[in-house]
């Protein structure tokens, strides 16, 4: 179903921006820091309908065209790698300096002590923070309807308006989003008992 | 490999933190199987000088040779010196998401591009040298604090360094601790593994140490074999810190 390809699509790739926009804010030059914080700065600012309205109905006037579906995976990738990125820069910045000393007196060089010392931990303290923002995206994935997406809420109000049976109707919305998010807070919660290490929580 | 050739030199090393001068004219060589010791009280630069010396740290002034290569402004290679320097801090700074066997085996594998099996062999290996091949798939919140340090040590060992620093290895340690720490690297000042030790345990300068060099104010006050610095230094402020220890010490035994 169209929701569910979104929120797969949408994650991944938003995910890895959040990561990459935090390792620039905190480990990027001056213009580096400054593209990545302006990035983020404008998508946690603008609400997400405002973004996805942009993408689709205004970039065409400057010729670029996104399908509705692909208007979407962009807005959602941006707004929810935005306001990951915050949760990646403070856990990374919340990593004892001390292991930045040690794995630079081993002699590693900048981007190994980043991939292999600082984010293992600092993305497992993250978690929490991430988590909730991917089910936040479920919920707010409802936009996409109105760009033209066939997702759930979109399905919906094109059949309440045909049926005129909104009880029912949007109840069975909520309640499929619910499942949804119900099965990813479950899945988020396993993760982070499996990648738990131990102690390294009562170190915080 | 010449017996007396000079592993580490280093010449007029200033250092200032917030118009503070840390460091205001460090120069001593340390030749190969050597272990020299750095005493002093808190605040005169010691820990400074380790961190000016493998560069975790620049130095204002000032000139490093590690082996006749000067590492001092070289930002490329500072890498490669690192490597051959084996650091060991105060407060251990184990990774805390990796066993004690991938803390001593990772750098093998990501600097040293070792293979697996060859980098997790030499871990357990080294690991055995601290005596704790047991342990080896123990996280580090689960290890004792000597523990902790004697992975720390296995792990700076295992990158093969020409010298060790040691940063006051023992201070954050349990006192009943610290005897299993010291007696690692009594073994390793045994096998005439060059090092540069900051401490405050006179006991275990007294017994391996070469030479103490005493800092204070930024400067080494007064250098040379264990018992003239200890027992008969010429200088005031050392006979003062040193009959300071030794009261504590008295008071300890009796």
């Amino acid at each position: 179903m169209i929701t569910i390809e979104l929120i797969v699509v949408s994650v991944p790739i938003g995910v890895a921006l959040a990561i990459t926009l935090g390792v620039a804010r905190v480990y990027g030059n001056r213009s580096v820091s400054l593209v990545a914080t302006s990035i983020v700065g404008i998508f946690r600012g603008f609400p997400a309908i405002v973004t996805l309205f942009i993408i689709f109905f205004a970039l065409p006037d400057v010729g670029v065209f996104f399908s509705p579906y692909w208007s979407a995976v962009l807005g959602f990738v941006l707004v929810t790698g935005a306001y990951q990125s915050e949760y990646v820069r403070g856990s990374i910045q919340s990593v004892q300096a001390g292991q930045s000393l040690a794995a630079e007196a081993l002699g590693m060089s900048k981007p190994q002590e980043i991939v292999h010392i600082i984010l293992p931990q600092a993305l497992r303290a993250a978690l929490p923070g991430i988590s909730n923002e991917i089910i936040y995206l479920i919920l707010y994935s409802s936009l996409a309807s109105y760009i033209g997406v066939q997702e759930i809420f979109g399905v919906a109000r094109t059949f309440n308006s045909l049926e005129f049976k909104p009880i029912e109707i949007f109840l069975t919305a909520g309640l499929m989003y619910a499942a949804i998010a119900t099965v990813c807070f479950v899945g988020f919660r396993l993760l982070e008992r499996r990648l738990r290490i131990p102690g390294l929580e009562a170190a915080r | 490999m010449a017996d007396g050739e000079v592993v580490l030199k280093v010449e007029d090393l200033e250092k200032t933190y917030a118009g503070n001068k840390v460091l205001n004219g460090v120069s001593f060589e340390i030749d190969r199987g050597q272990i020299k010791v750095i005493c002093g009280p808190s605040g005169s630069g010691k820990s400074t000088l380790l961190r000016c010396l493998n560069l975790l740290t620049h130095p204002d002034k000032g000139r490093v040779w590690l082996e006749g290569k000067e590492i001092t402004h070289e930002v490329g290679d500072v890498n490669k010196a690192r490597q051959k320097i084996g650091f060991v801090f105060q407060e251990f700074n184990l990774f805390n998401h990796l066993t004690a066997l991938k803390n001593v085996s990772i750098a093998l594998e990501i600097v040293k591009k070792m293979k697996k099996d060859e980098a997790r062999d030499l871990a357990l290996k080294e690991l055995g040298r601290v005596n704790l091949a047991d342990d080896a798939h123990k996280y580090p919140a689960e290890l004792s604090g000597g523990q902790k340090q004697r992975v720390a040590i296995a792990r700076a060992l295992a990158m093969n360094p020409v010298i060790m620093f040691y940063d006051e290895p023992t201070s954050a340690l349990d006192p009943h601790l610290i005897g299993e720490v010291l007696d690692v690297m009594k073994k390793l000042a045994q096998e005439k593994l060059t090092s540069l030790v900051v401490t405050h345990e006179i006991g275990f300068a007294r017994s391996v140490a070469d030479e103490i060099m005493f800092m204070g104010d930024g400067k080494i006050l007064e250098r040379g074999p264990p018992n003239q610095v200890i027992e008969n230094s010429k200088h005031e402020v050392v006979q003062k810190f040193f009959k300071r220890i030794n009261e504590l010490y008295r008071r300890n035994e009796a």
